[in-house]
């Protein structure tokens, strides 16, 4: 310990020093990684949580076990989960340290957020819009793809937002199991016991979640040009 | 798989081979961790967040702190403060008081808010106090969201003290570490020690959930319930064991 204090004290905080060419290139080259995984985190969470919400929908008493499921895993904590993937998952790629291990771990949390919120936002779809377009001829995928998602789809992006800033929190947790992006600055930081290393990942990492929940609502506010013109109405 | 040393490791020796404290010392560490954390973010979240949404004052704060919340990792604000703070044990507890002070600070100024203004009226109008009606209606009324609160940021600490234990801190990350180091993909021991102790840890962080849950139909007045249940089944998702519904992820987020 003692040698580590006096390790530290050489050191100045905040130590621009810190950023050099090489660990500006390699800081770059963990936010893509920590973009990457975060971004097929979401897209499989969300081609498994869309067709899961949608049959909950269809067949209500399928909503409770699959929140519940869905919840219990949720709650298993992170590192134990991670760990636990590594241990039980064959090894070798894409497994074992690669990147499928921790791209199963990211979309298993992905799914409570997802799910439960495409579900409130296909109920809260108004009746009367959906008789409408029945009456009108619409089939049931017809009505689905071009009635009930377009209006579900703030409260939908709403959980899409909250699952990216969640995923990118957790992506760091992957640096145990040879991912990680800007988490493995936590890591390497930690065991040179270097604190300016560890706090450009953090606010890396924040910025980075703070910028793509930004860059949602951005999209929202595109994908849903009527929403903004009944707010400016109102 | 060697479940040998498992069984008198589970009942309180040490592991020998890996050389973890036996698991109802682990066990106890982790209830520490979470417990102390959670009560000290209550005494501070609670009081605050009671009284910004009772004066209706600061809302916008007490929503972006739940924001910000999430979008901090916990791994990396745990190994700052112990890098940054003299590499001991205080910081690393004050990063857990950190982390759960969030979600019960913006579900008790969300629950006082979504009083209906009518009964805070009501409450005035029959002559109650400004503390009458904090203590007497918004704080009973308000008690569903702000447990779901309290609930969301347990469970939260119970996963962030797993995290502590990678700075050497005990509890039942200690095992999962531990494995992780000694090559669990490849040592049979370590793997059985990872897998038990991730089991443990799994049904800890249910448990602590589903006991807060059944606290919140204790503390909730009973009025409050009967009205729940006769209520049609809600369209927006309810308060669930996180606290991020729908609904308020549309405020919030």
């Amino acid at each position: 310990v003692t040698v580590a204090v006096l390790a530290q004290l050489s050191r100045p905080f905040p130590d621009w020093a810190w950023f050099d060419d090489r660990n500006v290139d390699e800081l770059i080259d963990l936010l893509v990684e920590h973009v990457v995984l975060t971004a097929l985190a979401l897209l499989f969470g969300l081609l498994i949580a869309l067709p899961l919400a949608v049959a909950a929908v269809r067949w209500r008493r399928l909503y409770s076990p699959l929140l519940n499921f869905t919840g219990v895993l949720f709650t298993i904590p992170s590192a134990a989960l991670f760990v636990l993937l590594l241990a039980v998952l064959p090894q070798g790629e894409p497994f074992g340290l690669g990147m499928g291990t921790s791209l199963i771990g990211l979309t298993i949390y992905t799914l409570l957020i997802l799910f439960r919120n495409t579900v409130a936002g296909l109920e809260s779809v108004p009746r009367d819009v959906t008789e409408a377009a029945t009456a009108m001829g619409y089939t049931r995928g017809r009505q689905l793809l071009q009635v009930e998602f377009p209006l579900a789809l703030p409260v939908i992006v709403a959980g899409v937002r909250i699952a990216a800033v969640t995923t990118i929190g957790l992506v760091t947790v992957t640096a145990f199991i040879g991912q990680g992006g800007l988490g493995r600055l936590f890591i390497s930081g930690f065991r040179t016991q270097y604190p300016m290393e560890v706090a450009v990942g953090l606010v890396v990492s924040i910025v980075l979640a703070v910028a793509v929940d930004l860059a949602l609502v951005w999209s929202e506010h595109r994908l849903t040009p009527w929403s903004q013109s009944r707010e400016a109405r109102a | 798989v060697n479940w040998e040393p498992i069984w008198p490791w589970l009942l309180g020796e040490q592991h020998e081979a890996l050389r973890i404290a036996g698991v109802p010392t682990l066990l106890a560490e982790h209830l520490l961790y979470v417990v102390g954390p959670v009560l000290a973010a209550i005494a501070i979240a609670l009081p605050a967040g009671l009284w910004i949404g009772h004066i209706n004052k600061g809302g916008t704060l007490a929503i972006n702190v739940s924001n910000a919340g999430r979008a901090i990792p916990s791994l990396g604000l745990i190994l700052i403060a112990y890098l940054a703070f003299g590499l001991s044990a205080i910081p690393v507890f004050l990063t857990l008081i950190a982390m759960a002070i969030p979600p019960i600070l913006t579900n008790t100024y969300v629950g006082v808010r979504e009083v209906d203004p009518e009964v805070r009226d009501a409450a005035a109008g029959m002559g109650l106090s400004g503390w009458e009606i904090l203590r007497r209606v918004e704080i009973p009324m308000a008690m569903p969201v702000i447990m779901a609160g309290i609930r969301t940021s347990a469970v939260q600490v119970v996963a962030t003290a797993t995290l502590a234990a990678f700075v050497g801190l005990g509890g039942l990350g200690r095992p999962i570490f531990t494995g992780l180091a000694t090559s669990v993909q490849f040592n049979p021991d370590a793997r059985t020690v990872v897998v038990v102790a991730v089991a443990l840890v799994a049904v800890f962080a249910i448990a602590v959930e589903q006991l807060l849950g059944l606290a919140e139909r204790l503390v909730v007045p009973r009025g409050l319930a009967d009205r729940r249940d006769r209520r049609p089944p809600p369209t927006e998702a309810d308060v669930g064991p996180t606290q991020q519904t729908p609904k308020q992820s549309a405020v919030t987020a």
